[in-house]
């Protein structure tokens, strides 16, 4: 029998304090971000702030310093460039100062083919969208988000008891937040498909956290007698290899497709790896320690006899 | 012990079924069974999102507004004309509101009789308050600006069908969505660039007369370099004559291939439109020079006839969302109903101006508010890098199982194909498109679908421990895992559904794989691993279980 780790013995929920620091760190980043996003100041793509995206492939590398000077000197100075160097690929994006009905795209093809006479390339892929689909997808992915979250809260107090459908969610909120504060301070750009891999890790972390709850609960209702933080930290350590293994599954599936996915899915499987991560940190010190903060009576986590 | 025959026979059933299901997604495989066979599977299976094969994804916006301004407009001509037929002497007819008509008269005593023209125009009804002793105002309708927003965005809907069916595209999808949306997919185009200005052109073809009696016109430059048309209409503001505007020819210099334009002073009035066209082809002129020969109908023959005659001796101008074409002088009456547009093109451009005079013009311009246009190149690297990782992926999870469950790891490893297999027939039985998300999603039931399992052999890990009987043990570790598997799962499944439900495109693509990865993982875990064990445990009384 393989195992990483055999019987174990951590003492998680005294670790809590630690864990709660630094839980409280990233969330508040997570509502900075939040708060930013809401005011127009953080990088959000194209999809949401509507503008124009352009892809090219290169015959040969091309700086990224002499792409952006010829864009500056044609006027188009505000454009973000970011390379993708083994593919000699370049994507230029113009966010929405401009509406499409002035052909940016257009523009952007004609300056390169300009300035650049030497360097054969295609158009891999060409993205402009106007101010109002980028509302309208705004306004989509909200609603995504509420409908999502109230749904899985809703199941899990359903299934478990209110404390810990509370838990579970707000240990879910944490990882999401953190991700997306994660995204936020490395200034990485904010796309739909960002927001479908917060979604997505939403659904995943409650998958890990349920796993921990499970025998928590399970527990309870065997060993009623012992103290509450005992019998919650013997909980996680039983089922901590389960959650490990779990996690490193799909970690062992989302790090191909960072580094081999293409550039399209690089962010998206980024926002889903850092999401399993914290995830699976969550259910152990977030998740789990937040059951004792439950005000009322100790030691009456389960209401049934 | 239950009997693991039904469940045995279930599973290699829905293996069977899955795969011939997929077979429709293969073309080699498909195109290569004889036709009996490919009558007896469905036709289609799954589709390939633009993100992969390449393609454009646009959605439009009718400027509704312009639609009821330029039906406006069109009455604006004919009650001009109405008047000069009834000889009634009027100072101006113009629009001068969204839906407003305000006709001027010198003469208060007409007023009545300029009043009762309404009869005709049954869509306006008159102002009194607005109007005065010398003027009567119209207003359109509420109900008719309705229709004819109502009608813009049905008669563009059909118009760019029309065209894209001339252009030639596999498989188009143009929908309406929402009020006044157009939703146009055209998967796989190679030009990307020139069907997205067969799309949007207006094409709205007008004839129209010179103005040649203004000395104005003399004032005009002969010829001005592109872009800057703007320029001369800005000098020449307030100078035109009432009733002209200043329109460019697009003209080509032979020697250096340099674009120049050539102003016109062009009456405002429209003679004809391109709405009594029948038919447009190109032709090749005497010089190896491609022109578009159109046909007038019945009625626009007769009218074609009627102004030529009337105009002899005098330039019409040819004129297609506003540039001029060409402004040949009219050197007889035309008979027969056709007429030549010449200009300079390339036979492309010949061809593409003959496909939207014949699909006819769109009522009024189209807003672009989303473009997604993916290359071809792009779409096939995305599916090698997709199909790349899948592979590291499903590779790196394989191996993983086998060392850390060893036999059971193969079995896991077994149901993970058996997953993939049913996740697969079960796209394509619903035809479903996949996006690269899509693949991502794939990916990522690789990861998830041996979870399960990992919940089921870390319970049985623990019962053996406790020292139960392998069989015992392998039975309480499905029972007690199986809880935790549907909560994991259905967890994972209200955000697949929320993220089908207000997705998008590639995003729904990547919901759908989810959601469908998800159920069938469900079961290949609960059922398909399980039969395996129970047969291991009826051949023999397992003693150890490599786990």
């Amino acid at each position: 029998m393989l195992e990483i780790l055999g019987k174990t013995n951590f003492d998680f929920m005294g670790k809590r304090r630690y864990a709660f620091f630094f839980s409280g760190i990233m969330v508040i980043l997570g509502i900075i971000a939040l708060i930013q996003i809401g005011r127009g100041a953080a990088n959000l793509g194209i999809d949401f702030a509507g503008g124009t995206a352009v892809q090219l492939k290169f015959d040969q590398p091309i700086k990224i310093d002499e792409a952006r000077k010829a864009l500056e000197s044609n006027g188009l100075g505000d454009a973000e460039l970011q390379e993708f160097g083994q593919d000699n690929k370049l994507l230029i994006r113009v966010k929405a100062s401009t509406t499409i009905e002035e052909k940016t795209a257009e523009r952007v093809v004609a300056i390169f083919t300009k300035e650049f006479p030497g360097n054969h390339f295609v158009v891999d892929s060409t993205t402009e969208i106007g101010p109002t689909i980028g509302k309208k997808l705004q306004e989509d992915a909200l609603i995504a988000v509420l409908v999502s979250f109230a749904g899985i809260i809703f199941y899990i107090a359903a299934r478990f008891e209110f404390r810990f459908g509370v838990a579970a969610a707000l240990a879910t909120f944490h990882d999401v937040l953190a991700v997306l504060g994660a995204f936020y301070v490395l200034d990485k750009e904010i796309t739909l498909l960002v927001v479908t891999a917060l979604l997505t890790l939403a659904g995943y972390s409650l998958t890990d956290t349920v796993v921990v709850f499970d025998r928590i609960r399970e527990n309870l209702r065997l060993r009623r007698r012992e103290r509450e933080e005992i019998m919650i930290n013997n909980a996680v350590n039983q089922v901590l290899s389960r959650t490990i293994v779990t996690s490193l599954t799909v970690v062992l599936v989302l790090i191909p497709l960072t580094l081999a996915g293409g550039e399209v899915l690089h962010d998206f499987s980024l926002a889903l790896l850092w999401g399993v991560i914290f995830g699976t940190y969550s259910s152990v010190f977030v998740a789990s320690p937040l059951l004792l903060l439950w005000p009322g009576t100790p030691g009456r986590l389960l209401k049934r006899a | 012990m239950k009997k693991v025959s039904g469940r045995l026979t279930l599973l290699v059933l829905v293996l069977l079924v899955s795969l011939v299901m997929f077979v429709p997604s293969y073309p080699p495989l498909y195109q290569a069974l004889p036709a009996w066979a490919t009558r007896l599977l469905p036709n289609k299976g799954i589709t390939l999102g633009l993100d992969l094969q390449g393609g454009i994804h646009m959605v439009m916006e009718v400027d509704e507004d312009r639609a009821v301004e330029i039906a406006v407009e069109r009455s604006v001509t004919s009650l001009q004309d109405a008047l000069v037929e009834k000889k009634i002497p009027v100072e101006s007819v113009k629009r001068t509101g969204p839906g407003q008509i305000t006709i001027q008269f010198q003469n208060a005593d007409l007023k009545i009789q300029i009043q009762k023209l309404i009869d005709d125009y049954p869509t306006f009804a008159e102002q009194p308050s607005s109007g005065s002793a010398n003027s009567v105002v119209w207003e359109l309708r509420d109900a008719e600006a309705k229709r004819i927003k109502d009608s813009a965005i049905n008669q563009a809907l059909e118009t760019i069908r029309n065209r894209i069916d001339q252009f030639g595209v596999a498989e188009p999808v143009v929908q309406r969505q929402g009020l006044k949306q157009i939703v146009v997919q055209l998967p796989g185009v190679k030009e990307p660039k020139r069907a997205k200005d067969l799309i949007k052109e207006t094409a709205l073809l007008e004839f129209k007369m010179l103005d040649e009696d203004s000395q104005i016109k003399l004032d005009l430059p002969t010829r001005i370099p592109k872009d800057k048309e703007a320029e001369v209409v800005a000098q020449m503001e307030g100078k035109l004559p009432e009733g002209d505007q200043i329109l460019f020819e697009r003209a080509i210099e032979k020697d250096t291939g340099r674009e120049y334009r050539i102003p016109y002073l062009v009456k405002k009035r429209v003679m004809l439109t391109g709405d009594v066209l029948s038919d447009a082809r190109v032709a090749i002129g005497q010089f190896n020079d491609p022109y578009v020969s159109i046909t007038f109908d019945s009625k626009g023959g007769r009218e074609f006839e009627r102004i030529t005659g009337d105009n002899v001796k005098k330039r019409m101008a040819v004129v297609l969302d506003n540039t001029i074409y060409s402004a040949p002088v009219i050197q007889e009456r035309i008979t027969g109903g056709r007429a030549q547009i010449t200009g300079t093109f390339s036979t492309q451009e010949a061809n593409d101006l003959a496909i939207v005079l014949r699909a006819g013009a769109l009522p009024a311009p189209l807003k672009i508010i989303q473009d997604l246009t993916v290359g071809p190149s792009l779409g096939r690297d995305s599916i090698e890098k997709g199909i790349k990782a899948t592979l590291v992926a499903g590779a790196m999870v394989v191996l993983f199982m086998i060392v850390y469950y060893r036999m059971s790891g193969v079995i896991a490893d077994l149901a993970l194909v058996l997953n993939l297999v049913c996740l697969m027939g079960a796209l394509s039985a619903l035809t479903a498109t996949l996006t690269l998300p899509g693949i991502a999603g794939i990916v990522l039931t690789i990861g998830m679908g041996v979870d399960s399992n990992v919940l089921i052999f870390e319970r049985i890990r623990e019962e053996l421990r406790s020292g139960k009987a392998v069989r015992l043990a392998v039975d309480g570790g499905y029972d007690k895992a199986l809880l935790t598997i549907i909560d994991s799962h259905v967890t994972t499944l209200i955000t697949g559904v929320a993220l089908f439900l207000f997705g998008t495109g590639p995003i729904k693509g990547f919901a759908v794989t989810l959601c469908l990865g998800i159920a069938i993982n469900l079961f290949t875990a609960l059922v398909g691993t399980k039969v395996i064990f129970d047969i291991m445990n009826q051949r023999r009384k397992v003693e150890q279980l490599s786990i």
